[in-house]
C-alpha cells in the first residue's frame, strides 16, 4: 500500500497528510472482534478508558449523595427515599447507608477508575505506540486483562443491588468487621462479592502488568534506547513493576479473610464479643491484616499517582516548547519512588500499638520521598519556565497536577511524623491530604491525558471551551471542597462520622460543611458536562487533519491518523534521539524518527 | 496489501538489524515476571505465617508423612518434563509424547496426594478452627496444589496438541515456558515444606 510512505528516514512534520481516505481496513473483522472481543492495544485501551468513566460517574455520585449527608444533616430529601427506600428512610441517609457510599466511593475510585481507568488506558494506548510496537507481547492475555477487569466491574455492581447492600467497612476492609456477618449488614454478602471482584481484579492488573513490562523492555523499535523512551512509558514501566509486585500480596491477604469469613479459621479475629454474643475464635490477629493490606495499599497510590506523573511530564513538555528539565532526574526519582514505595507501608499504621522505635524508620522512610518528590516538581517547574507555553486544556490540567501535587505532598510531611499522626490520624485532615495528592491530582493526570490523546484515540478533538469550563471549576472546586477540610482535621473532626452535629465543638464547622456540599455537586455536574464532551466528541469532534496536531517529537504521532490493527502501515520508523528535542538549533520540535543532523548540537 | 499481513507476522518483522541485542523470548521473559508476582503472594503467606508464630496460642503442627511421597513425585516429575524438553529438541516426538504424558500423570498424582495429606491432618482433629500452623498449611499448600493444578492444565493441553495437532510443532518455546513454570512450582514446593519444617515447628 504504502510502501513509499514512512521509509525510517523520512520526516514526519506536521505538514497535511490525508491518511484519512485510505486508513487501514480489517477485512474479516466483524463487530465483535473489531468493538468487543478485540485483541487490538488502543481499542482495549478505549475499552478501559469507557468501563473507568463509567465507574467515575458511579463513584462520584455516591460521594454527592454522602456529601448531602454531611452538609445538611438534620435536611430531609424526599426524593432520597424514592430512589434508595429504606436505606434512606424519611428522606434521610442511614447509616448503613452512609458506611456503604463511602466505601464504594473508596473501592470504585480507587482501584476501578484511578487503577484500572488510568493506567488501564494509557498503558495499553501509548506503550505500543510510544516504544514503537504493532502491539502488545501477548495481545491475547491483554485482552483477557481487560475481560477480567470487566468481570470484577460485573461482581462488584452486583453487590449494589442485594439486600444487604454492598460491602461498608470501609475501602480498607479492616476485619474484625468485614470478618463477621453479624457485625453489619455491610459485612454479609456484600463483603464476600467485594472479595470476588477484588480478586478478578488482581488477576486482570497482573496479565496487563505481565504484558506492559514485558513489551516495554522486549519490543522496542529499533534505536529505541530505555533512555531515549518518554518518560509516560517509563513512569508506566515502573507502575507495573509496583502492580506486579504488590497486588498478589493483597490476594493473600484476602484469601487469608475469605477463610475467616466463610470456613471458620481465626487468622484475623481473637476474643470478640458481638451483640453479647462471645464469639469462639481465638488467637487472630486484625493488625495482621493491616500489614498485608498496606503493603499493597502504600504502593497502591504510587500506581495511581506515577502515571499522572509520566503523562503531565510528556504534557508539559510538548506544550512549553521545551525538552524536560533533567530527564535522567525524572527516570531516578521515579524509580526511587517506587523502591522505597514498598518501605512505607507502616506510616498507615503508627496507631495500631506499632513499635515506636520501627515507628520512627517508618517515619525516617516516610520522608524520604520528599526527595524525589521534589525533584519531579522543581523539573517540571523549571520545564514550564520561560517555555512558550500553550495553554492548552491538556496543559491546564497537568499544571494543575502539579499544583496539587505540591499542596498535597506538604501535607504528607504533617502526616508522615508519627508524632503528629496521633493527633491527626483518622480526622479530615487525612481525607484532604490523600484528596488532594492522590485522588484529584491523579484524576487532572488523567484528563490532561485524556485531552492530549483524544485526538490519536478517536481521530476527533475534544471541545476546548467546555474544556476550559471544566478545569476552571474542577481546579477551584477541588481546593474549595478541600482545602478547609485541612482545618476540620486539625480541629480534631473524625473521617467517617454520620452526623458530627451532637458535637458542639464541631458546630463552627457546620456552614464551611454545606459550602463544601454546594461545591462537589457543582464540580460533579461540571464531570458530567466533561462526559458528554467526550462522548459527543467521538462521533462529532471536530475531525483531526494532519498526523502530527501537537506538533510533538513521540512515535504515536507518526502512525496514520485513525491507525489500524499493527499501527504503522508501512515498516516501524527507526528511531534516532530522544523524545524531547523541542526548542533545539532554532527548530520548534524535531521527531523522534529524524535522524542526527551533521551540524546538531548535542543535548 | 498491508490489510493482508496478519498480526504475527508484523511481530515477526521487528527491525532485524544488528543493534538488536539477542534477548529474552517475551514469553519466556513474561513467565518471569509472573514468577516473581506467584513468589510475592507466597512471601506475603509466608510472613505473615512467621508474625503469627511469634504470637500467644500459637499451636504446631505435625505433617503427614504423604507429604514426603509427594515431594519425591514432583522431584520425579520435574526430571519428566527437563528429559520431554530435551527428546522435543531432538525431534524424538514419541519419546516426547511419553515423557509429557508421564509428567502430566505424576502432576495429577502430586494434587491427589496432598488431598490425602489433607484429609490426614483433618482426622488429626486439625481443622479450620483456630489459628495455628495447621490453618496455614490448608491455606498455603491448598495456593501451592491450585498453581501446580494450572500447570496441569498447560500440560494437559499440551499432551493433546502432541497427538492430535495438525500443524507440526517446530519452536520449543512453549515446552520451554511450561518447564520452567513446573520446576518453579517444583522449587516453590521445596521451600515451602522447608519453610513448614523449620518455622512451623
Amino acid at each position: 500500500m504504502s510502501e513509499e510512505m514512512n521509509t525510517p528516514q523520512e520526516v514526519v512534520t506536521t505538514h497535511e497528510v490525508h491518511h484519512d481516505e485510505h486508513h487501514v481496513h480489517h477485512h474479516k473483522e466483524t463487530f465483535i472482534t473489531k468493538y468487543i472481543f478485540s485483541q487490538d492495544h488502543k481499542t482495549i485501551g478505549k475499552q478501559f478508558l469507557i468501563t473507568g468513566i463509567i465507574w467515575a460517574i458511579i463513584g462520584g455520585l455516591f460521594s454527592v449523595l454522602f456529601r448531602l449527608q454531611l452538609g445538611y444533616p438534620d435536611q430531609h430529601f424526599p426524593i432520597l427515599e424514592t430512589f434508595f427506600g429504606h436505606w434512606a428512610k424519611g428522606g434521610q441517609i442511614q447509616p448503613e447507608f452512609y458506611y456503604a457510599l463511602i466505601t464504594m466511593h473508596g473501592t470504585v475510585l480507587v482501584f476501578f477508575v484511578l487503577t484500572a481507568g488510568l493506567s488501564g488506558t494509557f498503558a495499553n494506548l501509548l506503550i505500543p505506540l510510544q516504544i514503537g510496537a504493532r502491539d502488545m507481547a501477548a495481545p491475547l492475555l491483554n485482552m483477557l486483562s481487560y475481560w477480567f477487569f470487566f468481570m470484577a466491574s460485573v461482581v462488584m455492581v452486583s453487590s449494589l443491588f442485594i439486600s444487604t447492600g454492598p460491602a461498608a467497612g470501609g475501602w480498607t476492609v479492616y476485619p474484625p468487621l468485614s470478618a463477621l456477618g453479624q457485625a453489619s449488614e455491610g459485612s454479609k454478602l456484600g463483603m464476600d462479592l467485594w472479595i470476588v471482584s477484588m480478586a478478578l481484579f488482581v488477576v486482570s492488573s497482573l496479565l496487563g502488568g505481565l504484558n506492559y513490562i514485558s513489551t516495554i523492555l522486549n519490543m522496542r523499535t529499533k534505536g529505541m534506547s530505555m533512555t531515549r523512551l518518554p518518560l509516560t512509558i517509563w513512569a508506566l514501566f515502573f507502575t507495573a513493576i509496583l502492580g506486579v509486585l504488590s497486588f498478589p500480596v493483597l490476594l493473600s491477604g484476602l484469601i487469608l479473610l475469605l477463610f475467616d469469613r466463610n470456613l471458620g479459621t481465626s487468622f484475623y479475629l481473637s476474643d470478640i464479643v458481638v451483640n453479647g454474643q462471645v464469639l469462639p475464635n481465638e488467637g487472630g490477629s486484625a493488625i495482621l491484616f493491616q500489614h498485608l493490606f498496606w503493603f499493597l495499599g502504600h504502593p497502591e497510590v504510587y500506581i495511581i499517582i506515577l502515571p499522572a506523573m509520566g503523562i503531565a511530564s510528556e504534557i508539559l513538555s510538548v506544550n512549553s516548547r521545551k525538552p524536560i528539565f533533567g530527564y535522567m532526574a525524572m527516570v531516578g526519582s521515579l524509580f526511587a519512588i517506587t523502591v522505597l514505595a514498598f518501605l512505607v507501608w507502616a506510616h498507615h499504621m503508627f496507631v495500631t500499638g506499632l513499635n515506636p522505635f520501627l515507628g520512627s524508620i517508618f517515619v525516617l522512610l516516610t520522608l524520604l520521598i520528599a526527595v524525589p518528590s521534589a525533584i519531579k516538581v522543581f523539573n517540571w517547574l523549571t520545564t514550564l519556565w520561560r517555555g512558550n507555553i500553550r495553554f492548552f486544556p491538556s496543559t491546564l490540567f497537568a499544571i494543575g497536577f502539579v499544583s496539587l501535587f505540591i499542596s498535597g505532598g506538604l501535607t504528607g510531611i504533617f502526616l508522615g511524623n508519627s508524632t503528629i499522626d496521633i493527633h491527626l490520624h483518622d480526622t479530615m485532615f487525612i481525607v484532604a491530604h490523600f484528596h488532594i495528592v492522590m485522588g484529584v491530582a491523579g484524576m487532572f493526570g488523567m484528563f490532561a491525558g485524556i485531552y492530549h490523546w483524544f485526538p490519536k484515540m478517536f481521530g476527533r478533538y475534544l471541545n476546548s471551551t467546555l474544556g476550559y469550563i471544566h478545569f476552571w471549576v474542577t481546579m477551584i472546586g477541588a481546593y474549595l471542597i478541600f482545602w478547609p477540610m485541612h482545618y476540620e482535621g486539625l480541629a480534631g473532626m473524625p473521617r467517617r462520622y454520620l452526623d458530627k452535629s451532637s458535637w458542639v465543638s464541631f458546630s463552627q464547622f457546620a456552614d464551611l460543611d454545606r459550602m463544601i456540599t454546594i461545591v462537589s455537586i457543582l464540580v460533579f455536574a461540571v464531570q458530567l458536562m466533561f462526559v458528554f464532551n467526550f462522548f459527543y466528541s467521538i462521533f462529532k469532534g471536530r475531525k483531526v487533519t494532519s498526523q502530527n496536531p501537537w506538533g510533538s517529537n513521540t512515535l504515536e504521532w507518526t502512525t496514520p491518523i485513525r491507525p489500524g490493527h499493527g499501527n504503522w502501515e508501512g515498516e516501524i520508523p527507526e528511531v534516532h534521539r530522544w523524545a524531547y528535542d523541542y526548542g533545539k538549533d532554532g527548530r520548534e520540535f524535531i521527531p523522534q524518527v529524524e535522524p542526527i543532523g551533521a551540524n546538531e548540537s548535542t543535548h | 496489501m498491508v490489510s493482508d499481513i496478519k498480526l504475527k507476522k508484523f511481530q515477526n518483522s521487528l527491525p532485524s538489524g544488528g543493534a538488536q541485542r539477542k534477548k529474552l523470548h517475551p514469553h519466556k521473559f513474561t513467565l518471569w515476571v509472573a514468577i516473581g508476582s506467584i513468589l510475592m503472594m507466597f512471601a506475603g503467606l509466608t510472613s505473615a505465617f512467621i508474625v503469627k508464630s511469634n504470637q500467644t496460642n500459637w499451636k504446631t503442627v505435625a505433617m503427614p508423612k504423604v507429604f514426603w511421597i509427594s515431594t519425591a513425585v514432583l522431584l520425579l516429575s520435574s526430571l519428566m518434563i527437563q528429559m520431554a524438553l530435551r527428546s522435543f529438541k531432538n525431534r524424538e516426538m514419541n519419546q516426547y509424547r511419553l515423557l509429557i504424558g508421564l509428567t502430566l500423570a505424576l502432576g495429577i498424582a502430586f494434587v491427589f496426594l496432598q488431598w490425602i495429606g489433607f484429609q490426614q491432618l483433618w482426622d488429626q482433629k486439625v481443622t479450620f478452627t483456630g489459628s495455628g500452623a495447621g490453618q496455614f498449611l490448608y491455606v498455603i499448600f491448598g495456593l501451592h496444589a491450585l498453581h501446580v493444578t494450572g500447570g496441569i492444565i498447560a500440560l494437559l493441553v499440551m499432551f493433546v496438541k502432541a497427538f492430535i495437532g495438525k500443524t507440526k510443532l517446530y519452536s520449543s518455546v512453549p515446552v520451554q515456558v511450561a518447564a520452567t513454570y513446573w520446576h518453579f512450582v517444583d522449587l516453590l514446593w521445596l521451600y515451602l515444606l522447608i519453610f513448614f519444617m523449620i518455622i512451623g515447628k
